[in-house]
């Protein structure tokens, strides 16, 4: 079965849809109409493909874990994604969305972050092209990645705290919102993840279908033709690296696998509900007010999904586990003293999966999108581990 | 439409236009201190003609940072969307009461049973301000069957062919979105309030009232020149969270509501 594309009512079955304030719903589907046209021009296409080969580094390779395979007894793949530019696979959907924002007009940027990857990826294609930049990052985020706030304005970026609610990722999109809601006319929203408002889930997918196009090609080269994992996994925030790897092996019998952290389960929960313009699962109470999230990576602390991942679990296509802090902190010191490769604390979700769940996948050929590197989370693991 | 088709909300607002009023809706949080019902009543017999009632919501990307803060403050004392409704039971403020609150709220609940518990209430009329036209059906259906009005907005963003199709699904009264931004107080009018509201009378005859970045008195009546009349919310909730308490809030609509009897 290949993914969907929602069609006029932006739905992925019962979830995605638009449900934002009247002001932005010309500017949603004015987005929606010029995506549409850029993808279908091969000169955009060019352009953009340029930029992701010469700039950001694509394609980015596939690694295989020999000493981790044997310790775990199954065989790791690794699709590299915090080998490009900027260090994660965010880099993949900001350059699409700058050029479409310069391709329609406008002049400036504003995005939220969680951890900070999206928000230096945005500053960064926001330098790269000439355009302005605000980035709206929770405070209590800001205080635990406050490398990446320095590298945003570095960048040439406003970075705004984010200081109602939990402070954090959840909050950082609602204050990105309300300035959408008042710039609408000048300024671009350039949402981090396959989540919002039609056509950002869809939009921020085929931005990162490159993923999995890369890692299908890349199996078969490693597996033998025709051949594909046994199972497909990454981490799940709001899921767009899981949205971009998926998408390369939703049409094969290969297992799709999607990580959340315990402390923002939204799929595990499995209450449906509408937040930052879309409906999809989400944490909340029995009134319907959101809770917050928590977890120790940033980037995942959101209390909410993508649809198109709640439409891939109420259909069975794709499943998803839930990891405790302890096990992602293990599984980030297991993948760097293995491998060499120091992991983003959110990719170390898919990892602690995995290695919790050996037995089952043991003979079993594991595909993980390492989504970032870790170097931005090292200091906190400093502090923890000592 | 006849008379008749119209819910209380709509035939209420029109009578008082009808009569040469300029309609004036503040806006209440609810739950927001233990007075907030007394603060109803004060509003309603300082002359307004309808009164909002904010039901908080965790994450309001309409608003601004004074009604996020009594949001805030209202779900920190424990009010929830039924604790609200059932203390407006007993509000007996004399006009129609619209409820103001975000979709979740609703969608959680259920459509049908929202309708039903707005209803037993005695709420006329709901906004839900992150539920656009093109996803209103559903919950709109649900409320016309229990006579539960809803109220559309309409945003100076919107093309000339989408106005007309707004008023014809809106119920009560049409919410003509003042300026491009949140809700918050502002020195001035902006431009595109009379704008946005001459747009709207121009293909509807139903109640057009200005909302968002509508702050005082002189603001309510140069809003009224063009438009049915205003909705001020965060002018009304700024003096609740500084304790006015309901002789303040009453004042400040007496205030406004003179202005515009001019």
């Amino acid at each position: 079965m290949s993914l969907i594309d929602p069609g006029d009512d932006g739905r992925f079955g019962e979830f995605g849809g638009r449900f934002v304030p009247e002001t932005l719903i010309p500017a949603c589907y004015e987005l929606e109409a010029a995506f549409k046209e850029a993808w279908a021009d091969d000169g955009f296409r060019r352009e953009l493909d340029d930029l992701l080969r010469d700039y950001a580094g694509r394609p980015s390779p596939v690694t295989e874990c020999h000493r981790l395979s044997d310790e775990l007894g199954l065989r790791l793949l690794l699709k590299r994604e915090d080998l490009n530019h900027t260090g994660s696979h965010k880099i993949n959907n900001v350059l699409g969305q700058a050029l479409l924002a310069k391709r329609m007009g406008k002049t400036r940027l504003v995005a939220e972050t969680g951890a900070g990857q999206h928000g230096v990826a945005t500053a960064t294609a926001a330098a790269l092209l000439g355009l302005d930049c605000i980035v709206y990052m929770g405070e209590v985020d800001m205080k635990r990645q406050e490398l990446n706030v320095f590298r945003m304005r570095l960048l040439g970026s406003e970075v705004r705290p984010a200081a109602s609610g939990s402070r954090t990722l959840k909050d950082a999109v609602n204050e990105a919102l309300r300035h959408w809601v008042a710039a609408v006319e000048d300024t671009h929203y350039c949402l981090g993840s396959v989540m919002g408002p039609h056509p950002y889930p869809w939009m921020v997918r085929e931005l990162h279908r490159v993923i999995g196009t890369e890692a299908r090609a890349q199996c078969e080269a490693l597996l033998g033709e025709g051949r594909v994992p046994d199972v497909v996994t990454a981490c799940v925030g709001g899921g767009s690296n899981a949205m971009g790897i998926f998408s390369g092996f939703a049409d094969t019998s290969a297992e799709l696998v999607g990580v959340e952290p315990a402390g923002g389960a939204a799929v595990g929960h499995g209450i449906p509900g509408v937040v930052h313009g879309m409906k999809s699962f989400l944490t909340q109470d029995e009134w319907g007010q959101v809770t917050e999230a928590e977890s120790i990576s940033a980037g995942l602390d959101y209390p909410g999904v993508g649809p198109e991942h709640s439409f891939l679990a109420s259909t069975g296509r794709a499943r998803y586990e839930q990891v405790t802090d302890p096990e992602v902190v293990d599984a980030f010191q297991l993948l760097s003293r293995t491998e060499g490769i120091i992991p983003a604390l959110e990719s170390a979700h898919a990892l602690a999966w995995v290695s919790r769940d050996r037995g089952a996948l043991a003979g079993k050929t594991v595909l993980l999108n390492l989504s970032g590197r870790g170097d931005k989370d090292v200091a906190q693991m400093m502090d923890l581990l000592g | 439409m006849s008379d008749g088709a119209w819910g209380p909300l709509e035939s209420h607002l029109r009578a008082r236009r009808d009569a040469g009023a300029k309609l004036l809706v503040p806006y209440i949080t609810g739950g927001l201190g233990e007075d907030w019902l007394d603060t109803v009543r004060a509003a309603a017999e300082a002359g307004a003609d309808a009164i909002e009632i904010g039901i908080p919501f965790s994450d309001p990307v309409m608003d601004g940072p004074v009604i996020q803060e009594a949001s805030d403050r209202a779900l920190g004392t424990g009010a929830t969307p039924q604790s609200i409704l059932d203390e407006l039971r007993e509000a007996d403020a004399g006009v129609p009461l619209v409820v103001m609150t975000y979709y979740n709220i609703c969608f959680r609940m259920g459509h049908r049973r929202f309708a039903a518990a707005l209803k037993a209430a005695g709420v006329a009329a709901a906004i839900l301000p992150d539920l656009p036209l093109d996803e209103v059906r559903p919950w709109a259906e649900s409320a016309d069957h229990v006579g539960v009005e809803t109220v559309l907005l309409a945003a100076p963003t919107a093309p000339d062919e989408r106005l007309p199709r707004i008023c014809e699904r809106a119920r009560g009264f049409v919410y003509a979105v003042g300026l491009l931004g949140v809700t918050g107080e502002r020195d001035q009018l902006a431009a595109s309030a009379t704008v946005i509201a001459g747009r709207l009378k121009a293909v509807t005859d139903k109640p057009v009232l200005i909302g968002v970045g509508v702050s005082n008195a002189e603001q309510a009546v140069e809003a009224s020149r063009v438009a049915d009349g205003v909705i001020i919310g965060t002018s009304v909730v700024r003096r609740m969270l500084e304790g006015a308490g309901p002789v303040g809030v009453g004042a400040f609509v007496a205030e406004v509501r003179e202005a515009l009897d001019g």
